[in-house]
């Protein structure tokens, strides 16, 4: 569905991304991971065109996209959501959502009754007619998510959907990513909290310094020591085996 | 093509209106700089300092440049009282309020001078209004000249004040990081109206050396608004030495438009050079990436 | 509904004083809904909106005096310039990404050059303006009656707000409001913003045409500083921010309020130049002070938009 073949770009003296390759097959959730910095939200958006790649090419549902702008990659059925949410803040919940729905949906009853049904999946069902900007975090979390869910997407780039939410919150919407999942809309997922990758992920790709230093199931992944290091620090590998290893 | 001796003069003459157009921006800029406020009202203020040149003139019969004590703090109470009571309280920080406040500002004023004063142009006769300059050949109107080296003077003392004092000091730090800045006790809102109550000063200057050589009416401001802005836009939005080289290529680009498209055209290089730059390169001379 | 009410006033007015208020409330509510669609609905200041309204203004002076055109065809013409100068405006600033303050002033700076231009040219009167032939025809735009007037510039205002109306039901205007509150978001939801934001100006710039060609006809008269000049530009943004920006009601009802208080300044304080400006100014920070949503945002427990972004 998704391929995205030796992505390169610099900004400035700073190489972001390096030769980043990755794959999303339809019906796959695939997440991405890595340390602060690590080039993860740059690969969105290269992604998803809000930046251009010096190298590289990205190929989607088989026709390439590479340097298209972000409003016709979502048109072709690429949506994603951005870490620091970004609503629509003079309008309602419902209002922000059937902007998303219009792709698809001309007449503004159409739009706003997809925006309804939307609102139910994500449970924003009882926030429908408030204003976006009097959700919490969790809720602004949640409208991003159904925003990009109502343009109908083919795959579905998440960047941190579940930061900043607490232990009860993240339970509530790994189900929903699930449901996407489970809908046909395949799921590229930055994120932070393993435990969701682990219970969500069919794959996992690791980035470091913007470039790809690990790829494969999530268990795989969790024991790599290149992965440890780069979270951790240089060695910590070692030091883990060796304590597991009295223990 | 043209010769020199029509081009020098009107390369002088401009560099001397530019000197006076650098000095306006000099406070348009800092007031961007520090408060990042398009002071909108800086023409008005300016024709609020030239009335006040003018009439401390005829009442009290004060030469424009021994005006320059009085006029310089008396604009710079304008300035502090607009910012801290007006400005400030009202525009809660968003861009475009503060713009419309401004806007609004200098609409109270305007038309407070056109009800007043009425719309009449004044000018001012002083023994060397009409006295001339002779610099290698050309005769550059006096005032005009001393308009240039007050101009200059005005930016240097400027300078010395943001380098060397600890009120720049302040200012320095409120430029780059308010949040920061209050935190270590800078007492903000005090700051950024010093530096409003600082960029009016400078048109407090600014009106003592051009009312010699020019004049005064309830609308004079609005010419002066966007020939500063383009200053103030192509110098860089906050560098002091793009509003003074910005000011001069001004007041250069105005003469030798002058001279070629004839004075009423003239002035539409101005314009078109404040468009070209805004769409492709807003950040100016000097400026730092918009 | 609003129309009919309005339209029948002449009957029941039959004081050309009254009749002469209506009209220029109307015309001033043209000019506050065509601001309104671009800086309410779309989000973008114009501090030049102008440049418009001089171009529908000289079109149809210039096309009557110089080339001795009937005036509906000059009407028509008129709003196809409009037109044209929105695209052009749009296309500069719009490509190269212009927002905020800064369109703002770019917008000042082409009204100061068409000013500038109208002010050169023989052919547009230079200095010195055009006056448009007194012709008391409806073949020549220029009804007899009051009346007349009045009927002409209802039916832009009727289009102003339907288009208004439109906006708000519509899924261009969702879009549209949508680049507004960020324009970033609306991208990757798959608005093209670029094409969104040029439709919006060429319609406002067409209304604000339509104002400038009514103001000719009306007035006879016109020269660079009434044409491209600030006051024309104040107000536009004026009625729309008082009464409510991005509502459909809101610059009408804001022309109305502005002018029974240029009314009762001129009562208080006689008829001195700049006295009731001095009193829009004040009332444009109070405003912005007080009430950020206008009017309308007043009477609404629910803002409809925001002056600033939250």
């Amino acid at each position: 569905m998704l391929e995205a073949r030796d992505l390169s770009v610099r900004f400035g003296g700073l190489q972001a991304v390096g030769n980043v390759s990755l794959r999303v097959a339809a019906g796959q959730i695939v997440a991405l991971i890595g340390p602060n910095g690590a080039g993860k939200t740059t690969l969105f958006n290269l992604v998803s065109g809000s930046v251009k790649p010096d190298a590289g090419s990205i190929h989607f549902d088989g026709g390439e996209i590479t340097g298209l702008p972000p409003h016709q990659i979502c048109r072709r059925g690429l949506a994603r959501t951005f870490q620091m949410v970004q609503p629509f803040a003079a309008q309602t919940v419902r209002e922000n959502i059937a902007v998303g729905a219009h792709l698809h949906h001309r007449p503004r009853r159409a739009a706003l009754a997809k925006a309804d049904s939307v609102a139910t999946r994500v449970g924003l069902d009882a926030e429908r007619d408030k204003l976006a900007t009097s959700l919490t975090i969790a809720g602004r979390k949640r409208l991003e998510l159904a925003r990009a869910l109502a343009t109908e997407p083919k795959l579905l780039l998440l960047d941190e959907v579940l930061a900043g939410l607490n232990p009860a919150e993240i339970a509530g919407v790994i189900p929903i990513v699930r449901g996407i999942r489970d809908s046909g809309i395949a799921v590229l997922m930055i994120e932070h909290v393993m435990q969701a990758v682990m219970h969500l992920a069919d794959y996992v790709y690791v980035l470091n310094n913007g470039q790809l230093i690990a790829a494969g199931a999530p268990a795989a992944i969790a024991n790599s020591p290149q992965v440890i290091e780069a979270y951790l620090g240089h060695g910590t590998a070692a030091r883990l085996r060796a304590e597991s290893a009295r223990a | 093509m043209l010769e020199l001796s029509i081009l020098f003069p009107s390369v002088l003459n401009g560099l001397t209106t530019g000197a006076v157009y650098a000095l306006i921006a000099l406070g348009l800029t800092l007031i961007y700089g520090v408060l990042h406020i398009i002071n909108f009202a800086h023409g008005a203020a300016l024709m609020i300092a030239l009335y006040g040149v003018y009439f401390l003139h005829q009442a009290l019969g004060l030469d424009p440049y021994v005006s320059l004590p009085i006029m310089v703090p008396a604009m710079f109470a304008v300035g502090y009282v607009l910012q801290r009571l007006v400005i400030g309280a009202s525009s809660h920080g968003k861009d475009e309020n503060i713009l419309l406040v401004t806007l609004g500002i200098a609409i109270v004023l305007e038309n407070l001078a056109l009800y007043w004063f009425k719309s009449d142009t004044r000018t001012i006769d002083t023994p060397y209004t009409l006295a001339t300059v002779d610099i290698l050949g050309a005769l550059i109107s006096a005032p005009k000249v001393v308009a240039l080296f007050g101009a200059l003077g005005t930016a240097a003392i400027l300078l010395l004040i943001i380098g060397r004092t600890d009120l720049g000091r302040a200012i320095r730090a409120i430029a780059k990081e308010p949040l920061g800045a209050r935190l270590v006790g800078i007492d903000v809102d005090h700051v950024y109206a010093m530096s409003f109550g600082i960029g009016l000063a400078c048109l407090g200057a600014a009106a003592c050396f051009l009312l010699p050589a020019y004049y005064v009416n309830p609308t004079v401001g609005n010419g002066f608004v966007l020939i500063a802005f383009t200053v103030v836009v192509l110098g860089g939005m906050g560098s002091f030495a793009g509003a003074l080289v910005g000011g001069l290529l001004i007041g250069v680009v105005e003469s030798v438009g002058g001279l070629w498209l004839g004075e009423s055209l003239g002035q539409i290089g101005i314009f078109l050079i404040f468009i070209a730059v805004l769409l492709f390169r807003p950040q100016g001379l000097f400026g730092s990436r918009v | 509904m609003f129309g009919v009410a309005v339209a029948f006033a002449p009957a029941f007015v039959a004081s050309g004083y009254a009749l002469n208020a209506i009209t220029m409330t109307l015309y001033a509510a043209l000019l506050a809904q065509s601001w309104n669609i671009l800086a309410g609905f779309g989000g973008q200041f114009s501090f030049g909106h102008a440049v418009f309204f001089g171009t529908g203004a000289y079109a149809m002076a210039v096309l009557q005096v110089k080339f001795g055109w009937n005036a509906w065809a000059a009407l028509a013409a008129a709003l196809a310039f409009g037109a044209a100068v929105g695209a052009f405006v749009g296309l500069l600033t719009f490509r190269y990404g212009l927002r905020g303050s800064y369109f703002a002033l770019v917008t000042l700076a082409f009204a100061e050059v068409f000013r500038i231009l109208a002010n050169t040219f023989p052919f547009t009167g230079a200095g010195v303006g055009l006056m448009v032939p007194l012709r008391a025809s409806a073949f020549d735009l220029q009804p007899a009656s009051r009346a007349g007037y009045l009927y002409f510039i209802l039916v832009f205002v009727l289009a102003s707000l339907l288009i208004s109306l439109w906006l708000k039901h519509s899924r261009y205007g969702a879009w549209l409001q949508a680049v507004r509150d960020n324009e970033e978001s609306a991208a990757a939801l798959g608005v093209d913003a670029f094409r969104v934001k040029l439709q919006a100006i060429v319609v406002s710039s067409t209304l604000m045409a339509a104002g400038g060609a009514f103001y000719v006809q009306y007035l006879h008269y016109i020269d660079p500083h009434l044409a491209y000049g600030p006051g024309v530009s104040v107000e536009a943004l004026l009625g729309a921010i008082v009464g409510g920006l991005g509502t459909v009601w809101g610059p009408l009802l804001g022309a109305g309020v502005l002018h029974v208080l240029g009314e009762a300044t001129r009562g208080l304080v006689g008829d001195a130049p700049g006295v009731n400006l001095v009193a829009y100014g004040i009332v444009l920070i109070l405003i912005v002070t007080f009430m950020p949503h206008g009017i309308i945002g007043l009477l609404r427990r629910r803002p409809p938009t925001k002056l600033a972004h939250a």
